[in-house]
């Protein structure tokens, strides 16, 4: 029996009763009548796929799934009937208080540089931020049982989380929350398992059917999340329903999976394509970003559509051409869709802001990590929050921080710094700095590292140890006004940060991930070393020993077998022997 | 003549019958459990031992083919082979040269990967003894009626084995901790299988009743590889394993081979070292064991004839509409309100009662201040 995992599905209907075996007079069992008044699902299911070309060649496809679901996970009767949205995510959510909840899996970095803004950003490896509702007390140990629990749902290592990898920052990540920025984390079918369980059509029907593992992690950037949050119900904002996204962004790369070719299309990217929509779904569409391509000369899509839309997102406006999939004409007489895509996209638009961040020095006992922040816009400046979370091996002396721009000396109007204890907490360190227009910042600071517990290393320690990205939040100047009524009809996409103003938007950006190796013992040592003093005690002592308590005899050659029976024969006659 | 012939025929019916009846009873009630698990352990770590990661996923789909769900499998693989940097394929673990057979699959759910594969954890899953918090996925919830098989491979030695280069599991501590198993009956039946080097000294000092035992390589000998894949570049599988997943494609759910045809897989001429094996703590004989009483999950299922009348059908209760109470406005929250940051005040941190080291360096101040001027200044203060 295929038994799935981490979902229950109540069987929302009736049953009729079944006829008896054989020979009853009973007339044909009649339907069951419908009950007075069928209520109105208050779950919605919606999912999109966006295709976007990239200026290198390269592909990157972001998938969406969003349920939304009016209810109060928070009342006092538990919820007890769930049909679109995952139990097991509900039964997290009401037992824990969690008022908002971000996980992500990533693997691979994001070029910013090469690929622009992504959609969803995310760091390499996992990342995890809770928000607990104000009613909990104990926070430590919620958060403690929390990450086990979602370990177990995942399969991830997440339950290493504890008090000396998480931070509660002060301004990054409003409102206030409790969070572990990537621990490294390797990311293969195992989460893809049971992430693609949580969908109400599983992996069988609809988008999901593309998800098959074997090419998706075959790709220069893999990431997948699911984001837990309270929306707006409504343009008054009165009741607060629940919105449970699960995204995924792939880059394809040109070398790797296009074989060189110019050519994309579902088959090539995914060995699959579409047949039908989700059944449950109530909008399931796929984007295909033309901006660049009013008049069809750069690439070519395939098979055309007519549908057409407009959405401003990150900072620009930009044109998509959508396929409807649950219209049947969609699949043409084929019943399957597969699109494609030929061509190269044109020179894209330079991404405003982005960092980059190293570790320079040399030898095992210091270093300094410098993170470069990039403002590319021509003649604006903006502030940007950089939040550093340091773990506690690497001391870090503060007084040597410096952030200059442009060579001069930039002085953050915001700092917070909580210094790090041993074995308890990590460092964490938020700076508010205004970036000058077409400008690099850099920010120095210099570290020291410490000698572990030989219990405390990892079985592979020469490997290195991870520190995790820096997160750089900031609001960008846009291009063109941000749509700021945050109504429920923008595709998926373009409505994940709320904008709150038209000349700037939200943009979350991460660093790379440093590798520090820290001065690791030889581990073969207390076997040499026993071995070594062993030898030497045995062999030096056993000699001295032997020479001190050995006395030497001189003795007789032993004599002839004639002599020896003679000798016999004379000590049995009483005679002294020869 | 006529009638003591038709009598005769008639008793005989009976007796066949009965017997068969019988029988039929007797098999039914045969192997007494009622619930399978598996515990399945990768030890090793790094590139070069893809062979271990190998086994361990070929014993799993095969043990999942045969039915046992994956809420009632514990995976623990040392290190993720699958999606290295160094697979030419990623998501993809082959058993067979020339990539036949990806035992990695699309749908596997590892409970305890990289460095959570310790001894301790093996241990603890073994006994039950888990942190509260652990999930369910992570346990193993086992009853006295549930039949366990347990796989271990990775490099051993003469009585133990070695976990992720840097500790190891003896067999004594193996052996105590099945018998733990036995005491707080955590087991109907076991079956222990390893594929290491000198595996046949890690069952040596079992001691609880219903244990049996393979092991790849007696005393002395060395469980060697099957065969090297030039494309990945590593040994693909050890050759006890390769011949018992061989085995394994030939079983389904029905089939009733029983426990002696497994002792008979990997003969010498094609394993190289002897493999070995260990029933004398087992209750049943061996030839009456099925295969699938330990790799499959079959359930005996009773067909039953009877209607159940259900009770009316579920309506849902429409929640009262609170309308009334509430509301304040919800607005979203501004994601970089600049402002507020730069005005915000410092956290006001609890006060906190001086700890140890502060208290004693301040008794030790006023100690030696008494002891310089005199203790008499000490009677103004008390």
């Amino acid at each position: 029996p295929n038994i799935q995992q981490g979902r229950q599905r109540c069987i929302y209907g009736e049953v009729s009763p079944t006829e008896a075996g054989g020979g009853s007079d009973s007339p044909a069992p009649k339907p069951a009548a419908s009950p007075p008044s069928v209520p109105r699902p208050k779950d919605d299911f919606q999912e999109e796929l966006v295709i976007r070309p990239l200026h290198s060649g390269d592909i990157y496809t972001s998938f969406q799934f969003r349920t939304l679901w009016e209810t109060d996970f928070t009342r006092e009767n538990k919820v007890s009937h769930y049909r679109l949205f995952p139990k097991s995510l509900g039964q997290v959510i009401s037992k824990f208080s969690v008022r908002e909840l971000h996980i992500s899996f990533t693997q691979g970095y994001w070029r910013t540089m090469q690929w622009g803004q992504p959609y969803l950003p995310s760091p390499p490896g996992a990342e995890l931020w809770v928000w607990f509702q104000d009613s909990l007390t104990d926070v430590d140990g919620t958060w403690k049982e929390l990450t086990n629990v979602l370990s177990g749902i995942f399969c991830a290592s997440l339950n290493f989380i504890d008090s000396t990898n998480t931070v509660q920052p002060s301004a990054s990540f409003k409102p206030l929350g409790i969070g572990n920025v990537t621990d490294h984390q390797i990311v293969c079918t195992e989460n893809l398992t049971p992430w693609k369980k949580l969908l109400p059509c599983g992996s069988k029907a609809g988008l999901a059917v593309l998800l098959k593992s074997e090419k998706l992690f075959h790709s220069s950037f893999h990431s997948q999340a699911v984001h837990i949050r309270p929306v707006c119900k409504d343009d008054q904002c009165k009741t607060t329903s629940w919105e449970l996204r699960q995204t995924l962004n792939v880059v394809f790369d040109l070398h790797n999976s296009g074989q060189g070719k110019n050519e994309w299309s579902l088959f090539k990217m995914f060995s699959r394509t579409l047949t039908e929509a989700c059944p449950v779904a109530s909008s399931s569409k796929i984007y295909i970003d033309i901006t660049d391509n009013s008049q069809g000369e750069q690439f070519e899509l395939s098979p055309a559509t007519p549908l057409l839309s407009q959405a401003v997102v990150l900072g620009d406006r930009r044109t998509f051409s959508v396929y409807d999939l649950t219209q049947q004409i969609t699949f043409g007489t084929m019943r399957s869709l597969n699109l494609l895509i030929r061509g190269k996209s044109s020179d894209m638009l330079r991404p405003l802001l982005h960092a980059e961040r190293y570790v320079a020095g040399y030898g095992l006992q210091t270093g300094e990590i410098h993170t470069l922040m990039y403002n590319n816009h021509p003649y604006r400046s903006f502030p940007v929050l950089l939040l550093d979370s340091v773990p506690w091996y690497l001391r870090l002396y503060i007084h040597t921080l410096t952030v200059t721009s442009k060579g001069k000396d930039n002085k953050p109007s915001y700092i917070h710094y909580q210094p790090s204890k041993d074995r308890v907490r990590p460092h964490l360190l938020e700076m508010l700095v205004q970036l000058p227009p077409n400008s690099v910042t850099e920010v120095t600071l210099q570290f020291e590292r410490a000698l572990l517990k030989w219990t405390e290393y990892t079985p592979d320690p020469n490997h290195g140890f991870y520190v995790g990205s820096s997160v750089i939040s900031s609001l960008v100047p846009s291009i063109v006004a941000m749509d700021t009524n945050n109504s429920r009809e923008r595709p998926l996409f373009s409505s994940f940060f709320p904008s709150k103003e038209e000349s700037s938007y939200f943009v979350r950006v991460y660093t790379e991930p440093l590798l520090v190796n820290l001065p690791t013992p030889d581990f073969s040592m207390p076997y040499n070393v026993i071995c070594l003093t062993c030898t030497v005690v045995a062999v030096g002592y056993g000699s001295l020993y032997n020479l001190l308590t050995r006395s030497f005899q001189i003795e007789e050659p032993s004599p002839g077998l004639a002599k020896r029976i003679a000798n016999i024969i004379r000590k049995m006659r009483g005679v002294p022997p020869l | 003549m006529k009638i003591h012939h038709f009598l005769s025929l008639f008793s005989t019916y009976f007796l066949v019958d009965g017997v068969n009846i019988e029988d039929r009873a007797g098999q039914f009630f045969s192997s007494g459990h009622t619930n399978n698990w598996a515990v399945l352990v990768c030890t090793s770590r790094f590139w070069f031992n893809y062979r271990h990661v190998a086994n361990t996923l070929s014993v799993y789909r095969s043990v999942k083919r045969l039915g046992i769900p994956d809420s009632h499998i514990v995976l623990m693989l040392a290190d993720d082979m699958a999606c290295n940097h160094r697979n030419p394929k990623p998501a993809t673990v082959f058993s067979h040269k020339n990539m036949e057979l990806n035992v990695y699959g699309d749908d596997v759910e590892v409970d305890y990967r990289g460095y959570e594969v310790t001894v301790e954890n093996f241990l603890r899953i073994l006994t039950g003894r888990l942190p509260p918090s652990t999930p369910r996925s992570k346990r193993l919830l086992s009853d006295d009626r549930s039949n366990i098989l347990i796989y271990l491979t990775g490099h051993g030695g003469n009585g133990f084995l070695k976990f992720q280069d840097s500790e190891e599991i003896s067999n004594v501590e193996l052996a105590d901790a099945f018998e733990q198993m036995w005491q707080k009956r955590r087991y109907n039946e076991l079956l222990f299988i390893i594929d290491t080097c000198q595996g046949a000294s890690m069952y040596e000092r079992f001691y609880s009743p219903n244990l049996m035992a393979l092991a790849s390589s007696q005393v002395g000998e060395d469980s060697l590889s099957h065969q090297p894949d030039l494309a990945i570049g590593v040994h693909l599988m050890d050759r006890y394993t390769f011949y018992l997943l061989e085995f394994l494609e030939d079983i389904h759910p029905a089939s009733k081979t029983n426990m002696n045809d497994l002792f008979k897989v990997c003969p010498k001429s094609q394993c190289v070292s002897t493999p070995g094996h260990r029933t004398d703590l087992f209750l049943r004989d061996p030839g009456s064991v099925l295969i699938t009483d330990f790799f499959g999950s079959v359930r005996k299922v009773e067909l039953t004839m009877e209607t159940i009348n259900l009770t009316d059908p579920i309506e849902q209760l429409e929640s009262a509409e609170s309308g009334e109470l509430q509301k304040e406005m919800h607005t979203y929250a501004d994601q970089l309100p600049v402002s507020e940051i730069i005005h915000q005040k410092p956290k006001q941190k609890d006060w906190h009662p001086p700890d140890g080291f502060i208290l004693g360096l301040w008794t030790l101040i006023l100690l030696v201040f008494f002891q310089t001027y005199g203790v008499k200044h000490l009677k103004h203060i008390f």
